[in-house]
């Protein structure tokens, strides 16, 4: 099996499991008990959480678990923009966000809040006059991914942040679930206010997850309750979960620096090789993109098809997001970024973990070739 | 170019004449411990300066330590040449080169404390001034407000250079001004006290009284947390747990209800005192701020510092809650502080404490009971423990993580 669809999400690392499976069993003391378990179960919880922000480089009073990416970025924007809604009711975000941004931002527009998408380049990328010009003075809240989950495409963040050292009472959020571990980021200098991580793109286990939320900033929580997480996030703590998401954050940042020249190494493989191929059509821009993502279409092949038929050599990868591919829409990035329709539904993405090979990357190149002269002879 | 060196100012030691000698060697230990994560590191100290050498160990995190050591004025990374014109000519280019951006300016601040050196300041500046300006082209002179400033100090042994000055913490190295007990409740204001207590050079140990079961291991467990954080100063601190309850139990029975938490302190304050004499400490430091509570106001302190004359030390005395709970977050015993645990200050809490207790009242109250046997018993029963900067609990956690 080759597996290269690590965007969608990652296998757990065994250690992060057996972490998991010792803390579920040994100690499942609820951490608001007042006795020796639960005393055991907060020192973990607090210990997961120093070690989060060590390894984010942020203090860990700033660091408050989710269940995911999608529970963060709507905590971020929703309360956000709740909260200060009495300060202005206008938010900027880009037209590439993840559904989870993108559904929660439309939510607001419904109760009556103002929404610019910003608009990308051919690369997929915002510019950072664009969202100088967006900005007005009932601005409260502005969402821009770190890297792009169809494309991989990296945004301006060190800029965008530096444009928003200007404007102080602006929450800066950063949707770094793609790029943690694979797209190095100071959350401090790039000024960024709110940042949603998901465990399960690193390694970690599903219904994991965190959000920084600078000192100082101040959110409405969405859920009512005990008042778990600082008040911002009520339901009794998944220690299990939070303290298998530290291990796995730290095993992702021990390998990040091979890793990320592994995955390098094998994106130019893959581009080298794929670019000869007939109708090839290659997306993800070759500077300013993360290691790890890789899509482009290829002419006249139905997405779906193609990804079937590489499955029955047992390899994995994907047509758009995992999130939107059920839909059997067109991808909105690749819009955003002006490809056509029809080639947008013939568009794949290979996306990679630490422990992918070149080796790998040469078997799929071949099967691909296979597979995409099999098909045209069918089609065509 | 990379710094091998970090060239420590002292702070107030400089002024501290004949005692000099045991305030560096204070400090240093201070500087050992604080860098003890980083073995390479070797600390050269002299009468005025003192010398972390790199060998090879991150400077940046080394930096991020040294700021937080008591007694350190300021700090620079340096380099350190060889006393000739022409290495220091080639050093200060590498080193200005490796900082310089299109269109800065720059200035050089020579400092000879050996005049034996073949040219004097004027002649630094011109040499070393002269060979930047000619080989690093868009580079100017400014010497009011200059982007990079490079100092050049010629001593005996060597020249340093050095383009940055760092705040060091200020304040005396620990351990330089003597022991004193800390009383640490578990609030948030005893060990912002033990932190300022500590930053003017006292060794602290920490005393706390325990109730079990009206407190629980957790708040002990609260406490031991705090220490910790304080220990992370000084790399370990001695925390001395009294068994209170016998006499919590006592003071309930024996005491009008309004005078209880006179008494309470007042016995607290015996029994740290019978253990600063057994710890051969001069002092005790509370965390009281005047009139925040009502055993803080005053009268209250005039009637509970009745049964000792040992100095009392409350180093937060006039500042206010907002400003203690500032530093309580700078140095992260807050939210430890507020964790939601009962603590022997927070049961047997009188509806309505007195605010002006009087000493005749308090002395009479008292004179009903023995309290004397009881705080021979609790001094007796005191459980020590020692609080290392790392916690070893943790660490059974370890492999989980």
């Amino acid at each position: 099996m080759i597996y290269f669809d690590n965007s969608a999400t990652t296998k757990p690392y065994n250690e992060v499991l057996d972490s998991f499976v010792t803390v579920s069993s040994k100690y499942f003391g609820n951490p608001s008990s007042l006795h020796s378990m639960g005393g055991q179960a907060e020192k973990l919880l607090s210990q997961a959480r120093e070690q989060v922000a060590k390894l984010l480089s942020v203090r860990p009073s700033e660091i408050y678990f989710t269940s995911g990416g999608t529970e963060s970025n709507n905590i971020a924007i929703k309360g956000a923009a709740l909260l200060n809604r009495s300060r202005g009711r206008h938010l900027i975000t880009s037209s590439v966000e993840h559904a989870s941004v993108m559904a929660a931002m439309e939510q607001l527009e419904q109760v009556g809040f103002e929404i610019t998408y910003l608009p990308v380049d051919e690369y997929g990328r915002v510019s950072v006059d664009d969202v100088k010009n967006a900005i007005r003075p009932d601005t409260t809240v502005i969402s821009i991914m770190q890297v792009n989950n169809e494309v991989g495409t990296i945004q301006p963040i060190k800029e965008i942040g530096d444009l928003l050292k200007k404007y102080p009472s602006i929450l800066f959020h950063v949707d770094t679930v793609q790029g943690i571990g694979k797209v190095p980021m100071n959350l401090y200098e790039n000024r960024v206010d709110l940042c949603s991580l998901s465990a399960h793109k690193f390694h970690g286990l599903k219904g994991t997850g965190a959000l920084f939320i600078r000192e100082g900033a101040r959110l409405a929580p969405l859920f009512s309750g005990g008042n778990q997480e600082r008040q911002m996030r009520s339901g009794t703590e998944n220690v299990a979960g939070a303290v298998s998401m530290a291990k796995a954050l730290r095993m992702t940042m021990d390998n990040s620096k091979a890793g990320i020249n592994n995955m390098r190494e094998i994106q130019t493989l893959l581009r080298g090789e794929l670019s000869s191929f007939e109708g090839v059509q290659i997306h993800t821009p070759i500077n300013g993109s993360a290691p790890h993502i890789f899509n482009f279409s290829l002419n006249g092949l139905k997405a779906e098809v193609f990804i079937h038929a590489l499955e029955q050599d047992g390899i994995f990868v994907s047509t758009t997001s995992a999130c939107s591919s059920k839909k059997k829409t067109s991808s909105k990035t690749l819009l955003a970024m002006g490809v056509p329709e029809t080639i947008a539904d013939s568009a794949f993405r290979i996306s990679l973990s630490f422990a992918n090979t070149k080796e790998e990357a040469l078997m799929v190149i071949a099967a691909m070739k296979k597979a995409a002269n099999q098909l045209r002879k069918v089609m065509n | 170019m990379k710094y091998d060196r970090i060239l420590i100012r002292y702070g107030e030691i400089s002024t501290k004449g004949r005692n000099r000698n045991k305030f560096v060697e204070k400090l240093r230990k201070s500087v050992r411990i604080a860098l003890a994560p980083f073995p390479n590191v070797k600390v050269e100290a002299s009468r005025d300066r003192m010398y972390v050498l790199l060998n090879g160990e991150n400077g940046k995190d080394v930096i991020g330590k040294l700021k937080n050591v008591f007694g350190i004025q300021s700090f620079s990374p340096a380099i350190k040449v060889d006393r000739d014109v022409e290495v220091l000519k080639q050093t200060s280019l590498e080193l200005v080169t490796s900082l310089y951006n299109e269109g800065e300016t720059f200035k050089i601040t020579p400092k000879r404390s050996d005049k034996a050196f073949e040219l004097n300041t004027d002649g630094i500046n011109h040499a070393i001034g002269g060979h930047l300006l000619q080989n690093i082209p868009g580079l100017k002179v400014d010497v009011k407000n200059p982007d990079i400033n490079l100092r050049i100090e010629v001593r005996k042994e060597a020249i340093y250079l050095s383009c940055e000055i760092i705040q060091g913490a200020g304040g005396l190295p620990v351990g330089s001004s003597g022991k004193a007990m800390l009383m640490l409740s578990g609030g948030i204001d005893s060990p912002v006290a033990g932190y300022m207590a500590m930053k003017r050079g006292l060794e602290i140990e920490a005393v706390h009284f325990f109730s079990p079961p009206f407190t629980s291991e957790r708040s002990k467990e609260k406490v031991v947390d705090l220490s910790r954080k304080l220990a992370g100063i000084y790399g370990s601190i001695k925390l001395h747990i009294v068994p209170f309850t016998n006499i919590q139990q006592a003071i309930r029975e024996q005491i009008p209800e309004n005078y209880s938490m006179t008494t309470t302190r007042r016995m607290m304050l015996r029994i740290t005192d019978e253990i600063r004499k057994k710890q051969d400490g001069l002092a005790i430091v509370t965390g009281e701020s005047l009139g925040q509570v009502a055993s803080q106001t005053l009268e209250s302190m005039y009637a509970i510092n009745e049964v000792t004359n040992t100095p009392i030390l409350r180093p937060l005395i006039t500042m206010d809650k907002t400003d203690i709970i500032k530093i309580a977050q700078e140095i992260d015993t807050l939210e430890i502080s507020n964790r939601p645990f009962e603590d022997c200050c927070t049961i047997f809490v009188p509806s309505s404490p007195k605010t002006k207790p009087k000493r005749e009242k308090v002395n009479r109250y008292e004179s009903y009971f023995d309290f004397e046997p009881m705080i021979q018993e609790a001094v007796e029963k005191v459980e020590t423990l020692v609080i290392k900067q790392v916690d070893e609990q943790h660490s059974e956690f370890e492999s989980l993580f």
